[in-house]
């Protein structure tokens, strides 16, 4: 015991109880001080607190506690108090409740190399699952279907998934009925409709029949909001253009070869195309949804029911990772970051446009859209059920679904709030009560409480 | 002038052909050089004036940015010219060990990666292979069964069976090794087929008289006489088996030459697309010529 505990309490000069350890003049000044120390040290520190919890609890009033250190001196009294109470086997029950409890610890976790993944990548690099005491191994895949059957596979234990697929998945459509969660949101806006430079003077979309899209899935926000933009202006998306899934790469090397005349599809593929001369951006998706998901972070029900507390690990790790990239002014560094070859492996200067959002528009100007990509983790309900409208009226979804418990079930917002209010992050009051937030697309309002209503008020649908 | 003829009856025909192949070489050079250097001087000269087109244009990566100096200095969209792509390639071969973490390793850690994929799916399909095909090729009845399988199995191609593996196996590297079995083996199954049924009927016929036992037959006869054919459809599976390589590892993902293929496609980088290219174009010849060795050492003359 010739090792000083930093709570100090057989010391008879330090108070207890200013904040936990008493070396902080606030509460809040301890946990900054507490985030900045290394894992090993956590140990170190969990045995303290118990120590000087402890003593304590033995002398409540600290002018006793300080009294009496001084009468008998410090090795007196540590030896007086190890011997009535169970110190030692206390430290290791709480340090054994700390780190014991996660189920499994060497994750792989998919992600495709796109800004969406920002979150789930940037919590490598940044330490948060580390310090969570996960061993995460973050692999790179080649495409959304693949995505879906190493999920389905189990050779992924989570993964980056866009939105629609967990429920997609859930419902087993496109797949095989696996119930599959949406633990987080990672992004939210962050994609644009990309056309080829020899459109630039054709903006007006009433004009664009006979033009060929490409999507990067069919389960998308992409393919949802690019279907949704069209038929508001009159364009049906199946019979009067064609649509067609395809690898964001392979969207701009169709675009530069005049294969397709544009895509809504996900950046920095959008900036990329700009960056390359091939196309320009023609409106971001945040001015066709202000505010709409557009990738998740998500799990299988299963993993969550073996592995709770993993889960919550992970969760945590993630949301602590969304905040840190909410912050605009992470967003240079995060994009160094995010842009190396083991991650997007993009130009840094194309991350840092879409991140920072003064980016080059392709046709000569600087456009500064702060919002253009946003990082908020909240699974909401309603966005849950409006993809699922989407699903419905294009035909993906045949038969009659129960939108709202589906929504709850998959969109998992009561444990978001959980974790968000366990490691400090504000929670909006609208996901405390009901978690159904408004959704307005292209001035239209959405009401969650009538999805069927919605669903046919729209002319040109398929069902 | 007259000279160039006296040498050239001088130098033997293999010293010729490396000439012309070197010509050709630097034929393709010049006109790679000349196809992509078009669209250079237009955007390099003329410096804009106002805030605005200076940081457009640097956002365009047309003028190095006011920050940092040297870094993204040279902007390469669509194809590279060679000397862009003598630049990347050396910067590959500078760090052929490199590895920071899984999803960024150097290029002979991926190639190692390749090959033992390589390896297994072809040594299981060897071990399927030969013994079948001696047990097709000795029975007319195991041939005419067999036959219809393998001609519709044969021609697969390995981007279809990827799925199918993937869905049934449930693990992508099994897979990968799977479908590298699956297109490597009919080459070598097929002629260990056509090899031992083609060995000549007086040495078998040698063979019964002498009351040679089954297995020893196998071994010192049919082997040794069909060992040229086999050996050939070795050489024809193992062509295969790295074709499919690529196929397979740019779907599955991770690690592997594939793998780097797809990544650097990914970053519309043409010039790491070209130089992984040229990378499993040498490795597939270097494969090639050490089944030539063993062709050379099984074959015999009548």
């Amino acid at each position: 015991m010739d090792r000083q505990n930093r709570y100090r309490p057989f010391d008879s000069r330090a108070t207890l109880g200013r904040c936990a350890c008493g070396q902080h003049a606030s509460q809040s000044e301890h946990e900054r001080q507490a985030h900045a120390s290394s894992a090993t040290d956590a140990a170190m520190m969990s045995r303290d607190f118990v120590e000087a919890a402890a003593v304590r609890t033995l002398f409540p009033g600290d002018a006793a506690r300080r009294s009496f250190m001084r009468a008998v001196g410090k090795g007196a009294a540590m030896t007086a108090i190890y011997s009535v109470l169970p110190i030692a086997s206390l430290q290791e029950a709480f340090a054994e409740d700390k780190q014991g409890n996660l189920e499994k610890r060497d994750l792989n976790i998919g992600f495709l190399p796109i800004t969406c993944a920002t979150p789930l990548i940037a919590a490598e690099p940044l330490g948060f699952y580390k310090e969570q005491g996960l061993n995460v191994t973050l692999q790179k895949v080649g495409g959304w279907a693949l995505v879906r059957d190493r999920m389905l596979n189990r050779e992924l234990d989570a993964s980056h998934m866009l939105a629609p697929m967990p429920l997609a998945i859930s419902m087993g459509i496109g797949s095989q009925p696996t119930p599959t969660r949406v633990a987080t949101i990672q992004n939210v806006n962050g994609q644009a409709i990309v056309l080829a430079l020899k459109h630039k003077d054709n903006r007006d979309p009433r004009n664009w029949k006979g033009f060929r899209f490409a999507i990067p899935f069919d389960y998308s926000m992409h393919n949802f909001l690019l279907r949704y933009y069209l038929a508001e202006h009159g364009i049906d998306p199946d019979r009067d253009v064609q649509l067609r899934v395809t690898p964001p790469a392979e969207m701009i090397a169709n675009l530069r070869a005049g294969n397709i005349d544009g895509f809504l599809g996900p950046d920095p593929f959008n900036q990329r195309a700009v960056f390359d001369e091939v196309g320009f951006i023609h409106i971001l998706s945040k001015d066709i949804w202000a505010g709409h998901p557009c990738c998740s972070f998500s799990v299988s029900d299963g993993f969550i029911q073996r592995n709770p507390n993993t889960f919550a690990a992970l969760f945590r790790a993630n949301l602590k990772a969304a905040a840190y990239a909410h912050e605009a002014s992470n967003r240079p560094a995060l994009a160094r970051m995010i842009s190396a070859p083991a991650y997007l492996n993009q130009p840094e200067l194309v991350v840092r446009q879409v991140l920072t959002g003064t980016f080059a528009d392709g046709l000569g100007q600087v456009q500064r859209v702060p919002d253009r990509v946003d990082f908020e983790p909240l699974p909401w309900y309603s966005m849950a059920t409006w993809m699922m409208t989407q699903m419905k009226r294009w035909g993906y979804l045949k038969r009659d679904v129960d939108y709202r418990s589906l929504a709850e079930k998959v969109f998992l917002l009561t444990n978001a709030r959980r974790a968000m209010q366990q490691i400090g992050e504000p929670v909006p009051d609208a996901a405390l009560n009901g978690g159904y937030r408004p959704i307005s697309v292209m001035g239209r309002t959405f009401d969650a409480s009538r999805p069927d209503d919605y669903v046919s008020s729209f002319p040109i649908k398929r069902t | 002038m007259n000279g160039p003829r006296r040498i050239t009856a001088r130098i033997s025909i293999r010293q010729k052909a490396a000439l012309c192949s070197i010509a050709l070489l630097a034929v393709l050079l010049i006109v790679w050089q000349a196809a992509t250097c078009t669209s250079g001087p237009d955007a390099s000269v003329k410096s804009p004036d106002d805030a605005e087109a200076v940081e457009y244009a640097m956002l365009m990566g047309k003028i190095p940015e006011t920050g940092a100096a040297s870094q993204s200095s040279s902007k390469v969209t669509g194809f590279p010219t060679p000397a862009q792509f003598a630049a990347e390639a050396s910067r590959q071969l500078a760090h052929p060990f490199r590895d920071n973490g899984p999803n960024d390793k150097g290029f002979a850690i991926q190639l190692g990666y390749s090959l033992a994929r390589v390896a297994a799916g072809y040594v299981i399909a060897l071990a399927v292979a030969v013994p079948l095909g001696f047990l097709i090729g000795m029975s007319r009845l195991a041939f005419l069964t067999f036959n219809p399988f393998i001609q519709v199995l044969k021609p697969i191609s390995p981007l279809a069976w990827m799925p199918i593996a993937l869905y049934t196996i449930k693990s992508s590297s099994t897979s990968a090794i799977f479908v590298i079995f699956i297109c490597s083996v009919w080459p070598m199954l097929i002629n260990t087929v056509f090899g031992v049924a083609a060995v000549r009927r007086d040495w078998l016929n040698v063979a019964r008289t002498l009351e040679v036992t089954p297995l020893r037959r196998a071994l010192r006869v049919i082997l040794p006489a069909a060992a040229p054919t086999i050996v050939t459809g070795m050489r024809i599976s193992m062509g295969i088996a790295w074709l499919v390589i690529v196929a397979a590892e740019m779907l599955v993902g991770g690690t592997g030459i594939g793998y780097f293929l797809w990544n650097e496609w990914n970053n519309l980088s043409l010039a790491n697309v070209l130089f992984s290219v040229l990378l499993i174009g040498l490795v597939g010849m270097a494969l090639d010529l050490l089944f030539a060795q063993l062709q050379r050492k099984v074959t015999y003359v009548d």
